[in-house]
């Protein structure tokens, strides 16, 4: 159960694609009522009907927040993920009716900031068409630095320069263009934030750089959906509703009880926003810990997990579910 | 030390050297002191990149020894009132990677907090630390006047003359405690005035 509960009936509303890599789906209600407002930053939980599987992927809304008619998002195909970003390539059509979650925001703008300085990396890149959309129509003041790899794999960078011109800044892997990170990070006036958004290498070496040239922690804001690793399957003893489970090769924990019939939190399925955190009753094995949220300490308790993205391996693993 | 209250009396910490590429101290009187006890933890070469904006005591004391420190920069002003110029400027022309620390009277962090607010720098990034004096800075809610050093329970209002309750209600924005009317219904209750804020 998502912690928003409230899901909304869409219907297909237009499939773009924009690469070789990236499709666009547009999302409008199918009682042709408006959307609800979201603020840059925002995702929305897809639920995929493959087969007898229901996949459930987080996606950032990219469109304008001061648009709610419809809601688009943009999906990078996978061919080696788990298989949501290609059902949504392959099986997605217009006209087709979809389940999505109400919008949840893990990745704001603080809009006490005098400046938002953007890091985006490849893909990263949609929650930033709706933070930068927002910060336009208000006259906020923003600078966006994106890397990709070619300049035909930038998606929208093309828009982004024309919608912001020299508020956007492009670095191409491929021409060997590098962001000056110290020097970018140090001359920003004070009271600026940060934002990244991309693979987490890059999340790493931005937050660990900003940290040692004197930003605030509360001034950095990162966000990475950690999709779940496949691993070995192991089973799994839910006390509370007294079932045994396996979770498979290519199957997350959470999605393995959620195929048991439970229903337990969940809000970002990314391993960053807490809600799943389950207590481990008792283990013998190993934690495979994939997430943001729970603290180093808690990690090496092995009394918490978060099943949305963690795995085990070894003889048992009783939770507390 | 102040004491642990309603959740808007501020709390204040020690400092400590905190990562950063300039570092800005404000501090009055014994607020010296945490300064110079934050440099036996600092690390080689810091004060290469201090500037300390400090105003002393009655009693002027302290000045040699921040000296001694050997900061980038070092300001002392007669008051808050004739350094604030100052410490506007400095954060108007600063970059990222600017660390504040405010040290002294609940007064001087509050009123450098003001303005490094207005700057833009979040509070929780501030490092604090109170030394000497617990007079307070208070606004009278009813007419608006701020009353400086403040150190009996009740006190009279500077500005409007009444008689008030000085609250641990705290205002960041103003950089004042709140301090409301203690006899309202009966203006000829009077209940006695103790020193309580040393």
């Amino acid at each position: 159960m998502s912690t928003g509960t409230t899901k909304l009936d869409v219907v297909v509303s237009d499939v773009v694609p924009i690469n070789d890599l990236v499709t666009r789906f547009h999302f409008r209600r199918r009682d042709g009522a408006l959307l609800p407002t979201f603020s840059g930053g925002a995702h929305v939980v897809v639920e995929m009907r493959d087969g007898q599987r229901t996949r459930l992927n987080p996606y950032s809304l990219m469109g304008s927040p001061l648009d709610t008619r419809e809601y688009t998002i943009s999906v990078r195909r996978d061919d080696a993920g788990r298989g949501g970003s290609l059902f949504m390539h392959r099986n997605v059509r217009p006209g087709m009716e979809m389940v999505i979650s109400y919008p949840v925001n893990l990745f704001s703008l603080d809009l006490r900031a005098r400046k938002h300085l953007m890091l985006a990396g490849g893909i990263g890149i949609t929650p930033f068409m709706a933070q930068t959309a927002q910060l336009a129509a208000g006259g906020g003041n923003f600078e966006l630095h994106y890397t990709c790899r070619t300049a035909s794999l930038g998606t929208y960078a093309d828009v982004l320069r024309e919608r912001y011109d020299r508020r956007v800044r492009l670095y191409h892997d491929d021409r060997d263009e590098r962001i000056e990170l110290d020097r970018l990070l140090s001359s920003q006036p004070l009271g600026t934030h940060l934002y990244v958004c991309g693979p987490s290498g890059m999340i790493g070496w931005v937050c660990d750089r900003a940290a040692a040239l004197g930003w605030p922690a509360e001034t950095v804001h990162f966000e990475h959906f950690a999709a779940p690793q496949p691993g070995a399957p192991f089973d799994v003893m839910l006390v509370v509703s007294g079932k045994t489970i396996r979770v498979d090769e290519q199957q997350s924990l959470l999605e393995a009880i959620e195929a048991a019939g439970v229903d337990p939190p969940y809000l970002c399925r990314g391993g960053v926003c807490g809600q799943c955190e389950t207590n481990v009753i008792s283990h013998d094995g190993k934690f495979i810990h994939n997430d943001h949220w729970l603290s180093e300490e808690e990690h090496r308790s092995c009394r918490k997990i978060m099943p949305c993205v963690s795995r085990f391996e070894g003889r048992s693993l009783v939770l507390e579910r | 030390m102040a004491a642990k209250s309603i959740i808007s009396r501020p709390v204040y910490g020690t400092l400590s050297p905190q990562p950063g590429k300039h570092h800005l101290f404000v501090a009055d009187a014994e607020g010296a002191l945490a300064i110079t006890d934050l440099a036996a933890k600092a690390p080689a070469g810091f004060f290469g990149d201090v500037h300390i904006i400090f105003i002393p005591g009655h009693d002027g004391k302290h000045v040699a020894a921040l000296e001694a420190l050997k900061p980038a920069q070092f300001y002392q002003g007669h008051s808050f009132a004739s350094a604030l110029p100052r410490l506007k400027q400095t954060l108007a022309n600063a970059h990222m990677g600017l660390r504040l620390y405010l040290a002294g009277t609940e007064g001087l962090i509050g009123q450098a907090m003001q303005a490094a607010l207005e700057a833009g720098i979040d509070h929780t990034s501030i490092q604090t630390e109170h030394r000497g004096s617990l007079a307070r800075r208070m606004q009278c809610v009813h007419c608006k006047g701020i009353t400086e050093n403040v150190i009996t329970q009740p006190a009279t209002c500077s500005h409007c003359g009444l008689l008030l309750l000085v609250r641990d209600h705290y205002s960041r924005r103003l950089a004042a405690f709140q301090g409301v009317c203690i006899n309202a219904e009966d203006r000829s209750e009077i209940p006695p005035m103790e020193e309580i804020f040393r």
